[in-house]
């Protein structure tokens, strides 16, 4: 679904989170937001799917929102929000419980959300059995069962090591090129930036606004070729140029607070 | 190349390591040590009986019918006045968890109503009530009460915030956040309140039959201590004693079947 993000800013009461968002985000595209830490991207994501109220602005889809879609608007969490107290399965089952959906397509999508995910295996397992990776696999599942038109991920990667990190990288790539959706990544690690992304979206530090858009033609699938491995260095590089000053400077800010 | 030494071990740190037969040797040394000391006049028996006279009394106690009638008696009063302090308490304790205005309505008054001994309020209670069961169970009731409605709300305080985001953002309704996440979340906080609240209500029981029971076992203890028979008043100690284990044992099996996930 084409999302429109119009001159959205945000105050948490004097102090300006982000001012001024202007972005437009294609049907089916991958935005990634970067910037350093306090920049508010993890505030504009709240935005997005109705968390938080703008103390200004708009956020839009434009047209219906698909029909099979139980939840337009859905998140992956840093820290997977999963109920210790419900299994694989269940934790699943939870997002679609008050949906009144019939017991056999409730089954039905569980399952399918698990195999897609590689959870099948799993589906009786408790989170705390589960390694960080298997566990934001589970958030993926339970993202995936409501069909959402806009996938919204809060640094879903942050918490994991980075062989993990590597693996659910690849995993997300899998799953994206099979089902449609719009996604909206945020992420302070620029290598994810480089690999998952179609545009990435450089905000500014507090407050945050957009400093620069740098689109990267070369589709996510054939990134992982060798021919591209120089592309991905080269986005690196230029991301790390763009905010590594106001990262540092960010940071001092951190410290004087 | 010199010779080789291996690296001396020097962890472990202070990891708690199982040592089962310590507690029972550490119990029968203290009880042999004990009956030796009693048998060889060394504690007089009027001031500190020997536990093989505990033990007679208590089963003297146990075959005339007495422990029973004292036991049930205080049963009585225990179990009700548990049972509807905790149900207000969790009542009152879960609606200032899940409402606001609930919580800016009940806090100052849980706050400074939680402080007294309520003990001291026996004397109004029987005021009100009279002298007989229902004051003592009111008594139970409230001291319960209090505890309850502090633990419940901390323990609904205490479910993360990101769990009951994650469920606005799957559009659950407000009654299945309470349902699904908020009561199974608070379920480790309410139960560890229940040991409190257990541990109230064994205090007061006996506190209330001393001041004015016949049967019961404070009651029991009290008149026991009265007529100088310390072995029978021993017996009753080590009566609340087990009392107390039986709870937290109970307790504990609760928790072991409710939280199994944890």
């Amino acid at each position: 679904m084409p999302l429109h993000i119009e001159k959205v800013s945000h105050s948490y009461g004097t102090v300006e989170a982000l001012k001024d968002i202007d972005l437009d985000i294609a049907d089916g595209e991958t935005v990634v937001l970067i910037g350093p830490s306090g920049c508010g991207k993890s505030t504009l994501l709240g935005i997005i799917g109705g968390l938080l109220q703008p103390t200004a602005g708009r956020v839009s889809l434009s047209g219906p929102p698909p029909a099979d879609s139980l939840n337009p608007f859905t998140y992956i969490f840093q820290d997977f929000a999963l109920l210790p107290w419900r299994s694989v399965a269940a934790n699943v089952a939870l997002v679609l419980e008050h949906r009144g959906l019939g017991a056999a397509e409730c089954r039905e999508r569980v399952v399918a959300a698990l195999a897609l995910t590689g959870l099948t295996e799993f589906a009786a397992a408790y989170p705390k059995q589960l390694s960080g990776g298997m566990r934001q696999r589970v958030g993926i599942a339970r993202a995936l069962v409501v069909r959402p038109a806009v996938l919204l991920l809060d640094e879903p990667l942050s918490a994991l090591d980075a062989q993990t990190r590597e693996l659910l990288m690849e995993d997300l790539l899998a799953i994206w090129a099979r089902e449609q959706s719009t996604r909206v990544y945020v992420t302070h690690n620029l290598e994810e930036a480089a690999r998952l992304a179609d545009r990435v979206v450089v905000l500014s530090r507090r407050p945050g606004r957009i400093r620069e858009v740098l689109r990267i033609d070369v589709p996510v699938a054939e990134r992982g070729r060798p021919e591209h491995a120089t592309l991905l260095i080269d986005v690196h590089r230029r991301l790390w140029a763009m905010i590594r000053d106001e990262a540092a400077t960010a940071e001092r800010e951190m410290l004087n607070v | 190349m010199s010779e080789r030494r291996p690296v001396p071990f020097r962890g472990g740190g202070f990891a708690p390591a199982p040592r089962r037969a310590v507690p029972w040797i550490v119990f029968a040394v203290l009880i042999g040590l004990w009956q030796a000391a009693s048998s060889s006049g060394l504690l007089p028996p009027l001031f500190m009986p020997s536990p093989a006279a505990i033990v007679r009394a208590l089963r003297d106690l146990w075959f005339d019918g007495t422990l029973m009638e004292h036991v049930t008696a205080s049963l009585k009063r225990i179990v009700p006045g548990w049972i509807i302090g905790t149900a207000a308490g969790l009542a009152l304790g879960l609606a200032m968890g899940i409402f606001s205005s609930a919580r800016a309505a009940g806090l100052p008054i849980v706050s400074a109503l939680f402080p007294i001994p309520k003990i001291a309020l026996l004397p109004v209670l029987i005021l009100w009530l009279g002298i007989g069961e229902p004051s003592k169970v009111a008594t139970i009731a409230l001291g319960v009460f209090f505890p309850t409605v502090i633990s419940a709300y901390s323990a609904c305080d205490s479910v993360p915030r990101n769990l009951i985001r994650m469920a606005q953002s799957f559009g659950l309704p407000a009654r299945d956040i309470v349902a699904k996440i908020l009561l199974p979340g608070a379920m480790p906080g309410i139960l560890a309140g229940f040991r409190i609240s257990a541990s109230v209500a064994l205090l007061l029981v006996v506190a209330a039959e001393m001041i004015g029971a016949q049967h019961g076992i404070g009651a029991f203890v009290l008149t026991a201590g009265n007529l100088m028979q310390t072995d029978q008043l021993l017996a009753g100690v080590v009566v609340l004693s087990v009392f107390g284990l039986l709870i937290s044992w109970g307790l504990g099996r609760l928790e072991r079947s409710v939280l199994r996930w944890r």
